[in-house]
C-alpha cells in the first residue's frame, strides 16, 4: 500500500488531537469542580498544568508543518492537516479559559459565594456534552454531528445570559457583593468563550469533511 | 580468497592475450598482401605509369593512365545509377517498413547481394551490350551500379531507421508535411551515415573484375565516350597478368597496388564521414 | 538564509508572435490504437488563454488525448480518432481539413527536448518558417529573436545563434523547442510532460514560462507531477483508463475533488 507511513502519521495526528481535546475538557471540568468545592489548591494545579497543554499544542503544530512540508498533501489530506492545525489553537484557548476560571477561584479564596451555583454547573455540563459530540465527530469524520454539537452553543449562551441577569440583580441590591459577583461573571464568561471555541472546532470539522467553510456560530 | 582472485586475474589476462593474438592473426594476411604488393609493385610506379597508356605488346614502358581514369569513370557511372536508387529505396524501406512491397524489396536486395558478380555482368551484357552491338563504359557502369544498389539501399535503410522518431515528431508537430519531413529533416540528419554507406559500396565495386569482362571490355586507348569500351584497372591487371611479358607483370603488380590504394582511400573517407554523423542514440 | 533563485524576466514577446488564440471544445472524442480503445468519449472544454492541465496515472490516455488535439495521433499506423475537436467554431476532424494545417495552428512541445540535430540554434527556431518557404531573411531574423525572447532564451544564446542546437543544456534545449513552436505563431500550445526530463530548477523555469505565455496563448499541459499541475494550471482534468473522470478549477480539484477516484489519485493512494 502506498503512503503507509503517511497514513500512520495522519492517524496519530488525529488521535493526539482528540487526546488534547479531552485534556482541555478535563481542565474545564476540574476548574468548575474547584469552584464548587472552593478548592484553591486544585485551582493552582490547573494553572500549572496549562503549560503542558500549551506545549502539546505547539508540538501538534510542528507535526502538522512537517507533514505539509514533506508529504505534499492534497485534497482530503490537506484539509485534514490544515484543520488539525486550526483545531489545536482553539483547544489551547479552551484550556486557557480553564486556567482563567482557576484564577478566579483563587481570587475568591474562601469568601462565601453570592449565590448558589446552579447555572454555572449546567453550562459546564453542556460544554462537556458539546466536547463529547465534537470529539466523536472528529474521530468519525461526521460533519452532521459536528454541526449538531455547534448548535448546543445556543444553550450555553442562553445560560450565560441568565447568570448575568441574576448576578446583576444581586449586585444592584447589594453593592458589597460586586467583587465576588464579578468573579462569578468572569467564570461564566470563560465558559461561554470555551463553548465558542468548540464551535470553531466544529466548523473546522465540517470543512475537513466536506470542503465547505460554513459559519456555525450564528 | 586471494588465490582465487589471482587465478581469475590470470585467466583474464590470458584471454586478453589470446584475443590480441587473434587480432594479429587477422592483420597478418592484410599486411602480407600490402607488403607484397608494395614490394613487387612499387618498382613499376613512375610518372609514366600514371600518365601513359599501354604500349604495344612486348614493348616495355607505357602505363595505366587510361585504366585508372576508366576505373574512376566507371565508379562515377555506377554511382549515377546506383546512388539515387539506393538512397531513395533505402528511405522508402525505412519509412514504410512493413508493407508487402518493402518486404519484397528487402528480400530482393539481399538476394542481389549474393548473386555472383559475373552474372551481373551478363545481365548488363544482355540489357545493353547486345542491343547496342558493342561494349561500352555505360554497360559497365550499369553492371556496377546494379551491384551498388543493394549495399547502398540497406545501409541507407539502417541509418534512417536509427534517426529517432522524436526528430520526425518535432518536424511533423510544426506542421511540416510528411514528405518534406523525410527529405529536409530526416535524410540530412542521416546524411553522413548515408555517405558512409555509399563509400563502402563504391569501395566494393571499384575492384570488381568479372562484371566488366563483357561490358566495359577494356580499351588500350584513351576513351571518354561512354558508348564505347573503356579501360579499367581490374581488366588491365588481368590482361597484363596472363601475358608473357615481365614488364607487364610488374605493371600488373603496380596496378594492383594502385587499385588497393584507391579502395583504402575510399574506406578511410568513409570512416571520416561516419565520424561526422550526428549521434543518433 | 533562503537563497532566492534567479528567474529570468520574460519579455512579452509572445504577444508579438501570437496574433490569435482560441479555446478548444472536445466532444465525445474516441481514439484507438488498432483494436485498443484508448480514449472513451472525452468531452472537455479548454478555456482560451488559460492553462489546462491533464493528470492521471500512466497509460490513462492523457498523451493520446493531447495528440488528438493536433491530429498527431492518426500518424501512428493503425490509429483512429472519432468525435469532434472544435477550434474557432470549426471541427478539425471535418473531412477535407488538412491535418498539416491543423498542426501549424496547434504547436507541441515534447517530453524529451528534441532540437533538430543538424541545425544550429537559429536554424532550429526558424525551421518552421524555412521549411514552409518563408524566404525573407529579415522577417526570419525578427521572428527568431521574438521567439527566443518569448521563450526566455534570447539573452543566453544571442551571441551563439550559429552553434548547434544540441550544444545547449537540457533546460535550454526545451526552451529552444518552445521557441521553435512559437515561431510559427500557433493558436494553441500543447505541452506533453515538458519538464519531466529536466532538473528541478529548469522545471520551475519552464513553469514560469508557461504562465507567462498563457497571457497570450491557450496552453494544455499533460503532467504526471501533481504539484506541477497544481502550481501551473487554472483548470485540471483527471483521466483514468481512457475516461475523463473529473474536470474543474485547479483549486477545487486539489482541495476538494468530487470523485473518490480523483481524491485517491491526488492523495497518492494509487498510481
Amino acid at each position: 500500500m502506498t503512503r503507509e507511513a503517511f497514513e500512520r502519521d495522519l492517524r496519530r495526528l488525529a488521535d493526539d488531537v482528540v487526546q488534547m481535546g479531552r485534556r482541555a475538557g478535563e481542565a474545564i471540568h476540574r476548574a468548575v469542580e474547584a469552584l464548587q468545592k472552593r478548592d484553591v489548591a486544585l485551582a493552582g494545579q490547573i494553572i500549572a498544568e496549562d503549560d503542558a497543554i500549551d506545549a502539546a499544542h505547539l508540538e501538534l503544530e510542528q507535526r502538522c508543518l512537517r507533514l505539509l512540508a514533506t508529504q505534499q498533501p492534497m485534497a482530503g489530506d490537506l484539509r485534514a492537516i490544515a484543520s488539525v492545525f486550526a483545531i489545536t489553537i482553539d483547544l489551547e484557548r479552551m484550556a486557557d479559559h480553564a486556567e482563567g476560571i482557576s484564577r478566579a477561584v483563587k481570587r475568591l479564596g474562601s469568601a462565601p459565594l453570592v449565590k448558589p451555583l446552579v447555572d454555572i454547573p449546567h453550562m459546564e455540563a453542556r460544554i462537556q456534552e458539546m466536547l463529547r459530540e465534537t470529539l466523536e465527530a472528529l474521530r468519525t469524520h461526521d460533519a452532521k454531528r459536528a454541526a449538531r454539537a455547534a448548535k448546543m452553543d445556543d444553550v450555553v449562551d442562553e445560560l450565560r445570559n441568565r447568570v448575568l441577569h441574576d448576578l446583576l440583580d444581586i449586585m444592584i441590591k447589594d453593592p458589597q457583593t460586586v467583587p465576588r459577583a464579578l468573579e462569578l461573571l468572569i467564570v461564566a464568561r470563560h465558559l461561554e468563550r470555551a463553548a465558542d471555541h468548540l464551535t470553531n472546532v466544529d466548523e473546522r470539522i465540517v470543512y475537513m469533511v466536506t470542503g465547505e467553510m460554513r459559519e456555525l456560530n450564528v | 580468497m586471494d588465490r582465487r582472485y589471482r587465478f581469475r586475474r590470470g585467466k583474464d589476462r590470458g584471454m586478453a592475450f589470446l584475443t590480441f593474438l587473434c587480432t594479429i592473426a587477422v592483420l597478418i594476411p592484410l599486411f602480407l598482401v600490402l607488403g607484397f604488393l608494395v614490394r613487387t609493385g612499387a618498382s613499376a610506379l613512375n610518372w609514366d605509369f600514371f600518365t601513359r597508356i599501354p604500349g604495344a605488346a612486348g614493348e616495355p614502358g607505357g602505363g595505366m593512365a587510361n585504366a585508372i581514369a576508366g576505373t574512376l569513370l566507371l565508379i562515377g557511372l555506377a554511382g549515377l545509377f546506383g546512388i539515387p536508387v539506393g538512397v531513395l529505396g533505402g528511405t522508402f524501406l525505412a519509412e514504410y517498413p512493413n508493407t508487402r512491397l518493402s518486404q519484397l524489396t528487402r528480400f530482393t536486395a539481399d538476394v542481389m547481394n549474393g548473386i555472383p558478380s559475373i552474372v551481373m555482368g551478363l545481365f548488363a551484357y544482355v540489357l545493353i551490350v547486345l542491343p547496342m552491338r558493342h561494349f561500352s563504359a555505360l554497360s559497365g557502369g550499369v553492371a556496377l551500379g546494379v551491384m551498388l544498389i543493394p549495399t547502398v539501399m540497406r545501409t541507407t535503410e539502417e541509418i534512417i531507421r536509427l534517426v529517432p522518431q522524436s526528430v520526425r515528431e518535432a518536424a511533423l508537430a510544426l506542421g511540416i508535411p510528411t514528405w518534406k519531413t523525410t527529405v529536409r529533416v530526416v535524410i540530412p540528419t542521416a546524411a553522413a551515415g548515408i555517405v558512409t554507406g555509399i563509400m563502402v559500396g563504391l569501395a566494393r565495386i571499384a575492384g570488381e573484375t568479372a562484371p566488366l569482362l563483357f561490358t566495359a571490355f577494356g580499351n588500350r586507348f584513351w576513351n571518354w565516350n561512354i558508348l564505347k569500351p573503356v579501360a579499367a584497372l581490374p581488366l588491365q591487371i588481368f590482361a597484363y597478368a596472363i601475358s608473357p611479358f615481365d614488364d607487364w607483370h610488374r605493371q600488373a603488380w603496380a596496378g594492383a597496388l594502385v587499385l588497393v590504394t584507391i579502395v583504402l582511400i575510399v574506406n578511410v573517407a568513409a570512416r571520416v564521414a561516419a565520424g561526422r554523423q550526428v549521434k543518433l542514440r | 538564509m533562503v537563497q532566492v533563485m534567479e528567474v529570468p524576466r520574460v519579455d512579452r514577446q509572445a504577444a508579438a508572435l501570437i496574433d490569435h488564440t482560441t479555446g478548444i471544445q472536445a466532444d465525445q472524442v474516441h481514439a484507438w490504437f488498432d483494436r485498443l480503445h484508448a480514449l472513451r468519449g472525452i468531452s472537455m472544454s479548454i478555456a482560451e488563454r488559460k492553462i489546462t492541465a491533464i493528470i492521471g496515472p500512466s497509460g490513462c490516455g492523457k498523451s493520446t488525448f493531447l495528440r488528438c488535439l493536433n491530429r498527431m495521433h492518426e500518424l501512428v499506423p493503425g490509429a483512429r480518432v472519432s468525435g469532434k475537436v472544435v477550434m474557432d467554431g470549426q471541427d478539425i476532424y471535418t473531412p477535407g481539413v488538412d491535418p498539416v494545417q491543423v498542426r501549424r495552428r496547434v504547436g507541441m512541445v515534447f517530453q524529451k527536448p528534441n532540437p533538430f540535430p543538424t541545425m544550429s540554434i537559429y536554424e532550429n527556431v526558424a525551421a518552421g518558417l524555412t521549411l514552409a518557404g518563408e524566404g525573407d531573411r529579415r522577417r526570419r531574423d525578427e521572428v527568431v529573436e521574438q521567439s527566443l525572447r518569448a521563450a526566455a532564451l534570447w539573452d543566453e544564446v544571442k551571441d551563439r545563434l550559429h552553434k548547434p542546437g544540441t550544444s545547449l543544456s537540457g533546460g535550454q534545449q526545451q526552451r529552444l523547442c518552445i521557441a521553435r513552436a512559437l515561431a510559427v505563431s500557433p493558436e494553441v500550445l500543447l505541452m506533453d510532460e515538458p519538464a519531466s526530463a529536466l532538473d528541478p530548477a529548469s522545471t520551475l523555469r519552464i513553469e514560469e514560462l508557461a504562465r507567462e505565455l498563457a497571457k497570450d496563448i491557450t496552453i494544455v499541459i499533460v503532467t504526471h507531477n501533481m504539484q506541477q499541475a497544481a502550481r501551473v494550471s487554472d483548470f485540471t482534468g483527471f483521466f483514468l483508463d481512457g475516461q475523463l473522470i473529473e474536470f474543474g478549477a485547479t483549486n477545487d480539484i486539489f482541495t476538494r475533488p468530487q470523485d473518490r477516484r480523483t481524491e485517491d489519485y491526488i492523495t497518492g493512494r494509487f498510481g
